[in-house]
């Protein structure tokens, strides 16, 4: 306590004897109450530290006597979710797969699923947007290789396309037409035009002529008469805008000679039921599925 | 302390010295009593109040439904991004006390703060049980005996009923009001509204029975605010010592040998009302709520005696300061009211009473432009407010797909936001792209430039829409186009600029 105290005048009342410009502070005493609501805080404290977790020890702390813990908490409102979810799960196993869009909850509960399960299982190679790049195919247009129908979709997860392990994956072997010698490199080069040309692409059109008689003899058993694709064995269209790997010259005509061919992992092991039709049901949902 | 003068030890705490107001009479306390009527009356009965809006939306007038995001209040129904009309009314209630308090300065402490109504609630109770001042003052000092447990048994009771009420109604204004009483009744009503009923019980019954003038001295900001408001025009409570002082017990004898001698009879009458349990006669004070009952009671007194009332008035300190001037003695400098009164105990004319043109000053006149301007904008914006809106976020990944036929599409996510508790039919266009169809999900209809979309009420509906360019129309690189949304019925439109991505 400073040891000039004064007096105020008008107030009769001493004085701390801190002034900050010519204001003086008062030495009012507080109110009581003001003491109490300390004390309080005080109680609680004690009584906190006791019920509480609080003291921090080395590797943990204090676990208090109600024994709460928000590590439990967490675990605890996650068995509630899923125990909520269960039945929507059993609900989504048990109903057929085309009939699930019928129904808005199990939809959304399936879309919301599938949505994140496509982030951790899919989204490394089929990119975060599903829109494919690279050897990987684009999920959002609306060109299949392998079929684009809810059922198409669920096979190719479950099965996987090309991937040995799984006995029922789908599987197909596109000749070497260049590398095992079944073509002529000029051959394939109109090959390669005729199939632009169909595309809608520009074309070198007299090559391109020539090449359409390469194609009937030798593509059109897979690829179709007019390059529309069989998606039973996973031939891709050739009539349209889409190319997995190239639709450049250069590229088709890589393809034909040697052509590269996709593995999907069958997923059918990996992954429950439930998850495998949430997953199909997004994927179809993206933007191309096909009815 | 080192001086070695011995000296009373400062207290460093003190205990609440117990105020025991006496009933006030007159025209101030009846404004009060009226005043305390509404308040109670709007603070309990609001949320009984009913309003229809159809089967779609609650029938509570007023009514805060926290769980649905949505604030009710008669015709006037508040989203959460309209947040801006609460904060506006916020703003105004903020501006109005600013008015008020330059004008009339601590009006809301005296008449209309919850402090305030509710201790004067708990006062009429404490006076009910126990007697006025004097009886209470005495009772307090009596050895406890069955009368006094009984009386303080009920007092108690009485308070904490009031409290249970009081904590009780605040619940209402945010469930519906008869379900919430039903279930709360029956102990159905979820924990939460027990525990807001037992804190408000406790609030009420410790700020109104026990801390009263505490509140407001000690916890309560707005009076620290409310004196920064206030200016020499400010009609304050003041002790017009220049007609009563100097106070005197004996005016007779006073008279008789022609000494000075104010209006003020040193009766205490003003003390023992006051509230806040200050003398209004040592000046304006930190305490004082601008209550006015020492008003009423000094003007009973000069009544009495005979005296023109007024002698505590509302008055503004420069007047206050005028007279004063005028009833200083130049020569001895203290005050004689014998200067400004004649013999008949007039007041001479140069005296300066209370002129309502002191209402209107630049400063008052300021905030209540600003007060005006702030709600007829927030009117205004009420009445332009769009009842239907969409808004529109594009697809960052992919931003936009080739599609089989060479066409590009690109997706949206679409939110329309259906404000009225009714349900409508929302024709959603694209405009500004060229032959663009648009595919909207959950909505059957081969692609076409337009959907309709029925939209629940008072929700919003969120749809993926993909909208979609054939190769000979779609133009390199980013083309900016809208979204209309358009309510055939009211023709309410809203429209939302976005853009198509197509490769470079
Ligand atoms: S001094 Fe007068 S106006 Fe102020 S609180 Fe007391 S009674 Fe009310
Ligand atoms: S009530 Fe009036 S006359 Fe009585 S003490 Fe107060 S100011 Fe003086």
């Amino acid at each position: 306590m400073s040891e000039n105290n004064e007096t105020d005048d008008i107030t009769g009342v001493e004085t701390t004897g801190h002034e900050w410009d010519g204001i003086k502070e008062l030495n009012n005493p507080l109110p009581r109450s003001w003491l109490w609501g300390l004390y309080g805080t005080i109680v609680f404290s004690i009584g906190y530290v006791i019920a509480y977790p609080a003291l921090p020890l080395i590797n943990s702390s204090t676990a208090g006597l109600l024994g709460w813990s928000s590590r439990q908490n967490v675990a605890n409102d996650i068995a509630a979710l899923e125990q909520g979810r269960e039945s929507l799960g059993q609900d989504l196993v048990a109903t057929d797969l085309n009939k699930i869009s019928g129904n808005p909850d199990l939809m959304q509960f399936a879309l919301a699923g599938g949505n994140s399960a496509f982030k951790v299982y899919c989204s490394q190679c089929h990119g975060a947007g599903a829109a494919g790049g690279g050897i990987y195919p684009n999920l959002v247009d609306d060109d299949w290789i392998w079929g684009g129908t809810v059922d198409d979709i669920y096979l190719t997860l479950k099965h996987g396309i090309r991937y040995e392990a799984d006995e029922d994956t789908r599987y197909s072997q596109m000749p070497n037409f260049g590398a095992d010698g079944i073509l002529e490199r000029d051959a394939i080069k109109d090959a390669a035009w005729y199939v632009r040309s169909i595309s809608g692409q520009e074309a070198d059109l007299e090559a391109a002529e020539r090449g359409a008689i390469v194609y009937q003899d030798n593509c059109a058993a897979c690829h179709g008469d007019s390059g529309e694709g069989m998606h039973d064995l996973g031939a891709p269209a050739l009539n349209d805008a889409i190319w997995l790997y190239g639709g450049s010259h250069e590229e088709i005509v890589a393809q034909i000679s040697k052509p590269k061919q996709g593995v999907m992992p069958a997923w059918g092991d990996r992954l429950s039921e439930a998850t495998i039709r949430q997953l199909s049901l997004y994927v179809h949902r993206l933007g191309g599925g096909e009815k | 302390m080192s001086d070695g003068i011995a000296k009373e030890p400062i207290q460093l705490y003190e205990a609440r010295k117990k105020i025991h107001p006496k009933r006030a009479t007159g025209s101030f306390r009846r404004f009060k009593w009226i005043v305390m009527a509404i308040t109670l009356a709007i603070y309990y009965i609001t949320p009984w109040l009913r309003w229809d809006r159809g089967e779609f939306a609650p029938d509570q007038a007023v009514l805060i439904d926290i769980a649905n995001r949505r604030f009710y209040a008669f015709f006037i129904e508040i989203w959460p991004q309209e947040f801006y009309f609460v904060a506006g009314m916020l703003v105004m209630a903020g501006i109005g006390l600013f008015l008020v308090t330059s004008v009339v300065g601590r009006a809301w402490c005296g008449y209309t703060c919850p402090q305030t109504v509710w201790t004067d609630l708990f006062l009429v109770v404490e006076r009910y049980f126990e007697g006025d001042r004097n009886a209470r003052i005495k009772l307090d000092k009596d050895p406890w005996s069955f009368d006094k447990l009984r009386k303080r048994v009920l007092k108690h009771t009485t308070w904490l009923i009031i409290a249970v009420a009081t904590g009780g109604a605040w619940i209402f204004y945010f469930a519906d009001a008869p379900t919430l009483l039903r279930d709360l009744v029956t102990g159905q009503a979820h924990y939460v509204a027990y525990a807001t009923v037992a804190v408000l019980t406790t609030t009420t019954y410790v700020f109104g029975g026990h801390m009263r003038e505490q509140v407001c001295n000690y916890m309560c900001p707005w009076p620290r605010i409310q004196a920064a408001m206030l200016d020499e025009d400010s009609l304050v409570v003041t002790y017009n010592d220049w007609r009563g002082e100097p106070r005197t017990h004996g005016t007779k004898k006073a008279e008789a040998s022609g000494e000075a001698h104010g209006d003020c009879i040193d009766c205490n009458a003003c003390v023992v009302v006051c509230p806040a349990g200050i003398d209004i006669r040592d000046g304006q004070q930190m305490e004082c709520i601008t209550c006015a009952l020492c008003i009423d009671a000094c003007d009973d007194i000069m009544g009495k005696i005979g005296r023109p009332t007024g002698l505590i008035s509302y008055s503004t300190l420069n007047d206050y300061n005028a007279n004063m001037a005028l009833a200083t003695d130049p020569e001895s400098a203290t005050l004689n009211p014998d200067l400004v009164r004649d013999k008949d105990g007039k007041f001479v004319d140069a005296i300066k009473h209370f002129d309502w043109r002191i209402f209107l000053r630049p400063r008052t006149l300021l905030y209540f432009f600003i007060w005006v301007s702030l709600g007829l904008a927030l009117l205004f914006a009420l009445s332009q407010r769009d009842r239907m809106t969409i808004s529109i976020q594009h697809d960052r990944n992919p931003v936009f797909v080739t599609l089989k036929d060479g066409s590009i599409r690109n997706g949206y996510n679409v939110k329309i936001l259906n404000m009225i508790p009714e349900k409508r039919l929302i024709h959603l266009s694209v405009e500004g792209l060229e032959g663009a169809v648009m595919t909207v999900s959950g909505i059957e209809g081969a692609p076409a430039s337009f959907a309709t979309v029925p939209v629940d009420p008072d929700q919003v509906r969120s749809l993926r829409v993909f909208v979609r360019q054939s190769p000979e129309n779609i133009k390199s690189g980013q083309t900016p186009f809208s979204f209309i949304a358009t309510d055939q019925q009211s023709n309410e439109v809203d429209t939302y600029s976005t853009v198509f991505d197509a490769p470079e």
